[in-house]
């Protein structure tokens, strides 16, 4: 039997190359016909600036006001969301892998829940909860990090987990307290720098899916990036897929920043 | 590479460490078991014993990574049963490769001081000299995955040592190391250790690396020390069977206990350990402290391998227990050659036998 037909071998240069160039055509495609929509006139067939041209200038900051509005809020709800996850998740996470870890599946469980539940569902159960939080907090569009901070629960859980898991952190952790680091240096100086890269991934990827999501903010009545784009497109639908594209490309480059910043020193600096 | 000048990061004298009726359990499993154990100041003491057998819990015990249920652990005259780690000026050497990843090698040394608040000038001036005191002096800029895992244990050597600790703990630091540095690696352990006059507790289920560089030795056994003494003691007088064959290689032999002396094959052989009543009893006996001879107890070569410095056999006696010598590597048994034993006499410990 030849190498390359083994099971579990490396696939063929051809095959490699397949395989990419249907994943890259799968994302590829839609943003190329967005890119493409954004530059035509009308529906004359021939291409346009003016779309593009027509997002830059007084007139128009006044015709975007709300949407550059639902911008705002959604940075502020992705500040908060990554707030949430930075002090009430990561914290909970270290806790339960270096003093807990009979509770890891537990943590697990309701973590991961959040994913099974579709976002209609959770609005109707968080649809009397936020008359409270109205009530506590105010009305703000922020507040619906509250909410986010559950949907990006499984994403944020599985990054942090697989970087926990790659690092021996009860190990580390025990070196430097027998060294005389206290519990909040062990945390700060040994914990955090080897765990960056999970909690930036988590934190990105947070981002992302505050960036993205429109159904619980359209339910509960809030102005985001996504209710504000639909409004848009309503009116001006090249605006609507520029924005959109625009934020996508946001998205992306704090992706793209989770591999640079990432990385460890160590292998940074080789 | 340099020795470590007193006054300079030497500690001057290591501090008395006293375990007394330390008991630790998880769950239902007693893993210490009213442990005793008194270290003098300087001494390197190694515990000893089976997987499970509470020796790294009475280390951890002692650096205060595990609580215990009861009991005290003084150090220098202080209990500090309750005191948490980071307050026990203690140093620790851990199996798995523990330096931390981000930090350079000279960053990790200098960990321990920052957590002091030395200055940073003389921290980098100290962990430079204890990097020169393992020889990773040219190491000092590399990361833990530039290094070997010999390099890194000495980096963490060197780490453990440089804040003048009062006692150094190392568990099972040489495991993961090849043969031939986990050699070398021990033997450096022991310079630096007589060197700095530091109280160190070593943790191995290695007897042969326990003897090597221990001043005492204390064999542990569900959650109790067996025996504690000397290399020597240990290894010529063992008070228990458990220790005779945990420690260094033993034949059991079945013997008769007459007047309180052990005979097996008509040598008579003093008890050590405990008395006990008369009786048949296996006697647990050294290799060397059997002899080939012209005559004497008939055996059979079972097997014969070649030890560098010396040549041991396998025979099997008429009984069909099977019995290890120690020879002269130019005698040279074949397989199924009929040979004859001498005892030699020496003082043995053995075990009540049920015939």
């Amino acid at each position: 039997m030849s190498a390359a037909r083994r099971l579990g071998a490396e696939p063929s240069r051809i095959t490699r190359g397949l395989i990419l160039g249907v994943v890259g055509a799968v994302f590829a495609i839609p943003i190329i016909a967005m890119i493409q929509f954004t530059f035509r006139n009308g529906l004359g067939g021939d291409n346009t600036l003016d779309h593009w041209t027509g997002l830059v200038g007084e007139d128009a900051a006044r015709t975007y006001r709300g949407l550059l509005q639902a911008v705002g809020n959604s940075v502020v709800l992705a500040i908060v969301t990554v707030g949430i996850v930075l002090v009430l998740l990561l914290p909970t996470m270290i806790l339960v892998h270096l003093q807990f870890p009979k509770l890891r599946r537990v943590l697990e469980f309701i973590c991961i829940v959040p994913i099974t539940v579709p976002a209609i569902v959770l609005v109707v159960g968080l649809a009397p909860v936020y008359g409270i939080v109205v009530r506590v907090f105010g009305s703000g569009a922020w507040t619906l990090a509250f909410a986010y901070g559950i949907t990006v629960l499984p994403y944020a859980y599985r990054a942090i987990q697989s970087n926990l898991d790659a690092v021996p952190v009860v190990t580390l952790s025990e070196a430097a307290r027998s060294l005389g680091a206290g519990w909040p240096t062990v945390l700060r100086l040994v914990l955090l720098p080897n765990l960056r890269r999970g909690v930036l991934a988590a934190s990105f990827i947070s981002v992302a899916v505050v960036l993205g999501e429109f159904t619980i903010a359209s339910l509960l009545n809030r102005n985001n990036l996504q209710t504000a784009l639909l409004q848009v497109s309503q009116s001006d639908p090249y605006a609507a897929v520029i924005f959109a594209l625009l934020a996508l490309t946001v998205v992306f480059g704090l992706l793209l920043l989770i591999g640079r910043l990432g990385a460890p020193r160590n292998r940074r600096t080789e | 590479m340099t020795s470590i000048a007193p006054g300079t990061t030497a500690t001057a004298t290591g501090a008395a460490v006293e375990l007394e009726a330390v008991v630790k359990s998880f769950g239902t499993h007693r893993a210490l078991n009213a442990i005793d154990l008194t270290i003098k100041p300087g001494e390197f003491v190694a515990l000893l014993g089976p997987s499970g057998c509470g020796k790294t819990t009475a280390l951890r015990a002692l650096s205060g990574l595990e609580l215990v249920d009861s009991g005290r652990i003084v150090i220098d005259g202080v209990d500090v049963a309750a005191v948490p780690t980071n307050k026990r000026d203690i140093g620790m050497v851990f199996q798995s490769y523990s330096l931390f990843p981000h930090m350079t090698a000279i960053e990790n040394v200098e960990f321990g001081l920052r957590m002091r608040k030395v200055a940073a000038g003389e921290r980098r001036g100290r962990a430079a000299e204890a990097l020169d005191m393992v020889g990773l002096a040219a190491f000092a800029e590399r990361f833990s995955h530039q290094l070997s895992g010999g390099q890194q244990q000495r980096v963490a050597l060197a780490r453990a040592l440089v804040t003048r600790p009062r006692v150094l703990l190392l568990d099972e630091p040489l495991s993961a190391l090849d043969a031939k540095v986990r050699v070398q690696l021990r033997d450096e352990i022991r310079r630096i250790q007589t060197e700095l006059g530091i109280t160190t507790v070593f943790v191995t289920h290695d007897q042969e690396e326990a003897l090597a560089v221990a001043d005492r030795v204390a064999v542990m056994r569900d959650g109790a020390i067996e025996q504690i003494g000397t290399p020597e003691e240990l290894y010529a007088t063992p008070r228990t069977p458990f220790v005779a064959d945990f420690v260094g290689l033993s034949n059991r032999i079945p013997a008769d206990l007459i007047d309180g002396r052990v005979v097996a094959h008509g040598v008579g052989m003093e008890l050590l350990g405990e008395p006990m009543d008369d009786g048949p009893v296996t006697a647990y006996i050294r290799p060397e402290d059997v002899a080939l001879a012209s005559e004497g107890i008939r055996a059979t070569v079972v097997t014969s391998s070649f030890l560098g410095s010396l040549r041991r056999t396998q025979v099997a006696l008429s009984d069909e227990s099977l019995v290890s010598i120690q020879h002269d590597v130019d005698v040279r048994p074949q397989l199924g050659d009929v040979v004859f034993l001498r005892l030699k006499g020496a003082a043995v410990s053995a075990v009540r036998r049920t015939t």
